[in-house]
Order: structure tokens, then sequence, then C-alpha cells
């Protein structure tokens, strides 16, 4: 069955006939072709496809396109500033080495900035705690928790 | 091109009545236990009645007497919710546990209790602090809801409304997640209520259960030391790739002494 929807992508209204059992990430990548958000596992363990639902963190591989008319979807295309710098966090991962292969990043830089715009002042085991449900495989993850903790310094300046 | 079909009904009436037309659609919540199980082949659906345009179900009223909270009330909202916090401080700290955030930001109280999956954290509150479970049709006691693996007392297209955990006196919950998932391994939830000691056990046995050894020993004292010396049987429990049933056994006593502590 097709259903209607009518969403905000990264700013932009969207709207589209999706099937009932569309993903999010599906959507996003093959009809979208926001390709930035990745896939790891598609069994809802692994984060590498986080984007934000209203400004909240979510897993994209678990959840309907279909769940979400009318709400907003923010993607790793629509943190960047318009002039093409990076977004702090992004800029932070870069300087700490919080990447290597990459595959994990965007799913990971999502989820630190749902975690710092909740909690701007947070320690590194709450870093830890907030970054659970998002893995890596090549970096070991301490360079991951520098680089939140740097974004948190140069957020937290920017903030009014 | 799939044929499953997809409702947002805009009245809980509506979706009552569109579970009742079609035994083989599915209530649709957050969707983080039903996508999965769809992605394992363990469930195919006729179609998804999706309850998200029904704020009526979402939100959480607390007073002196008790705290409620609406079935589409994601685990992210119990557990920065600061009414759920100053009543029932474990609730707020269990919700907190579940999964990782992305599942919290999503998953809801009303899909964790109907879903009954044996090692979900909510059953076990939802026994040890005595809830009332409201539906579209009544209201079901805590006791008696979980009937065994994935199967709980709702009638076929009955829909959760409401949870209502009465403030117990006292209560603590501590599970021993398995590391991969966060989902309990073993968790144990103590509460001192106006009915008694309650003593519930979630991630052990085909769903969540009490232990009445252990509400006796602490009825007679509320305290850490009455667990030593309590041991179960492990016939019933769960074994799996992750710990033995005599494991699990194990640590009901040791979760729940750690939980007075
Ligand atoms: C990676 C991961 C880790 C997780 N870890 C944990 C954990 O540590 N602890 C834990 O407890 N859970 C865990 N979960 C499960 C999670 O809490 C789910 O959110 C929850 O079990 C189901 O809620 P939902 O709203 O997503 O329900 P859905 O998936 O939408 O629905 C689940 C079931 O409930 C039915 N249903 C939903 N709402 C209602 C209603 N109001 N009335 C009647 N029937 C209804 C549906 O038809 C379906 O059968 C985890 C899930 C994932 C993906
Ligand atoms: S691809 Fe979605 S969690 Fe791994
Ligand atoms: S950088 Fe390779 S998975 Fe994280």
């Amino acid at each position: 069955m097709a259903v209607p929807i009518e969403l905000t992508v990264n700013g932009k209204t969207v709207a589209a006939e999706v099937e009932a059992d569309t993903l999010l990430s599906s959507f996003l990548r093959e009809h979208l072709r926001l390709t930035g958000t990745h896939i790891g596992c598609d069994t809802s363990s692994c984060g590498a496809c986080t984007v934000h639902v209203g400004g909240r963190a979510v897993k994209s591989c678990n959840v309907l396109v279909a769940q979400l008319h009318g709400s907003e979807v923010t993607t790793i295309e629509g943190i960047t500033p318009r002039d093409g710098s990076l977004h702090p966090m992004q800029a932070a991962f870069k300087a700490c080495h919080g990447l290597q292969c990459g595959f994990c990043t965007a799913g990971m830089v999502m989820s630190a900035i749902d975690l710092l715009r909740h909690h701007p002042h947070t320690t590194d085991e709450e870093i830890r705690a907030g970054l659970e449900g998002n893995l890596c495989r090549c970096t070991g993850y301490q360079n991951i928790v520098k680089a939140v903790a740097m974004a948190a310094k140069a957020m937290g300046r920017q903030r009014p | 091109m799939s044929a499953m079909a997809y409702h947002r009904p805009s009245s809980l009436a509506e979706a009552a009545k569109l579970a009742a037309g079609d035994p083989d659609a599915r209530i649709l919540a957050g969707g983080q236990s039903i996508l999965p199980s769809m992605k394992l082949g363990l469930l195919a659906p006729s179609a998804f009645i999706d309850l998200a345009a029904l704020g009526e179900l979402r939100g959480i009223r607390a007073d002196r007497k008790s705290v409620t909270v609406g079935a589409m009330t994601t685990h992210a909202a119990v557990a920065a919710s600061p009414e759920v916090m100053a009543a029932i401080p474990s609730l707020a700290k269990l919700a907190a546990g579940i999964g990782d955030p992305q599942v919290r930001n999503r998953g809801t109280i009303g899909g964790s209790l109907a879903n009954s999956d044996p090692a979900a954290d909510y059953p076990a509150a939802v026994l040890a602090l005595n809830a009332t479970i409201r539906t579209n049709r009544r209201a079901l006691p805590a006791d008696g809801f979980f009937k065994g693996l994935f199967e709980t007392a709702l009638a076929p297209g009955e829909i959760i409304t409401a949870v209502e955990f009465p403030v117990p006196n006292t209560a603590s919950y501590v599970k021993f997640p398995q590391p991969a998932s966060r989902f309990a391994l073993v968790g144990v939830f103590v509460a001192q209520t106006s009915t008694g000691v309650r003593v519930a056990v979630t991630g052990a046995g085909p769903c969540a259960f009490r232990v009445k050894v252990l509400e006796d020993a602490l009825a007679r004292r509320y305290a850490p030391q009455a667990c030593e010396g309590i041991s179960l049987p492990s016939g019933d429990l769960n074994t799996d790739i992750h710990a033995s049933a005599e494991y699990r056994a194990h640590l009901i006593p040791v979760l729940a002494q750690r939980a007075l502590a």
C-alpha cells in the first residue's frame, strides 16, 4: 500500500508516497540520495544510521518513514553550515582523530550532538554512556570521547 | 511492492475498530521491537495501526499517591521526568537504563509491556510496584498480566492506554545487563509497598515473575543481609549463549541484595 507522507528533511519539505514498510534509512539513502547516513548492521545494533527526529537521535534503520509524517528529520548533511565549513562536532572529530575508516562517524556525530544539546556539561563517563548506542570498530573510542569533550567546550562558547 | 497496509487512526476508538477488524494487523508504537522482529522474519503483519497521532496516550501525571504514564510515553521521557524522579526515582533510573539513547528516544512503555520480552526492564517495575495496566477496555492488575514468553493477559486487539504506578515507600532496581544489547541478563526490582514487600525478577524466566521466598525474608527484615543464604531453583529458568539457568538463579538473590545496599 502506498502511504502518502510529508516531512521536513534538513529544513526542506519532502512529500512522497512510500510503502508501509519503507525504513527511514532506505528512504534517505535511496529516495533522497542522502548517503551520508550509513547502514552498518541493519539490526538496530551499531548506530551508524543515527539521524535526528525532532532533534533527538534515533536509528534510522529502525524507524518507518510512514511513522514520521509531519516530523523534522536532520541528517549529517543537514548539520554543516552553508559556507561549507564544519560543524564544531565534525571539526573536533577531525582535530582529535576521532575517526579512522569513518564508517561510524556520521552516526557518532549525530548522537554526540543530541547528547550535548541535552547535557552541555558532560563528563567523560557521561559521554561514554551517551554513545552507548554507537559502535566503532577502529578507534577504540578514546579519541571519540576526546572529540566530544572538545566540541562541548567549542559549542559552549557558541551558546549565547 | 509490499502488500502491507499502514493506518494512522486519529482516535482510540478508530484504532480499536481497525484492530478488531483485522486479526493480523499490529499496533505500532515506537517500532523498536516490532521492526527488528520483522527483519528477523518472526513477524509479518498485514497492517500497522500506528498510535503516533493519539496525543492523549502520551505524557506523565503524578500526585502523592501515584504516577500515571501514558502508553506512548518514551523511555527517554520517563527517564527525564522530574515528576517520576521525585515520586519513584527507581522507575526513572530503570527507564534511563533501557537499551541505548536512540532506543529510549523511540521505545514506549506500552510497547514494552505488550511485548513482554523475557529480558525487558519495565515488567519488573510493573510487578514489584503493583501497577495497574489500563486499556481501552478495562484495568488489569500487574499480577497475572505477564503470562509467558511474549504473552500477556491482553485480548487480541486490546490497546494499552496508560500504566498507573502506586508510589512505594521505597524501591530499587538493579540489572545485570547483557553487555551487547543492554537487555537484562537478570534484573531485580525490590519495593516496599502499601501491600507489603514485593520482589520481581526479569531476564531469568519466560516472563517477569515474583519471588516469594525473597519477599518473605525481606518482610521480616528489609535489609541486604536478609537475602543471604537464599538459593533459588534453576529448573524453569533460561539458558542461552549469555548465561546458564544456574547462573541466573544465583544472580537473583545477589542482585536483590545489591538493590537494598
Ligand atoms: C538495540 C535495542 C536494545 C534494547 N534494549 C532494551 C533493554 O535493555 N531493556 C528493555 O526493556 N527493552 C529494550 N529494548 C526494547 C525496547 O525497549 C522497545 O522499545 C520496547 O520493547 C517496545 O516498545 P515500542 O514502543 O518500540 O513497541 P513496538 O515495537 O512498536 O511494539 C511492540 C509490541 O507491542 C505492541 N504494542 C505497542 N504498543 C501497544 C499498546 N499501546 N497497546 C497494545 N499493544 C501495543 C505491538 O503491537 C507489538 O506487538 C531494546 C530494543 C533495541 C532495538
Ligand atoms: S544500521 Fe542502524 S543501527 Fe546499525
Ligand atoms: S572509524 Fe571505523 S568504525 Fe569507527
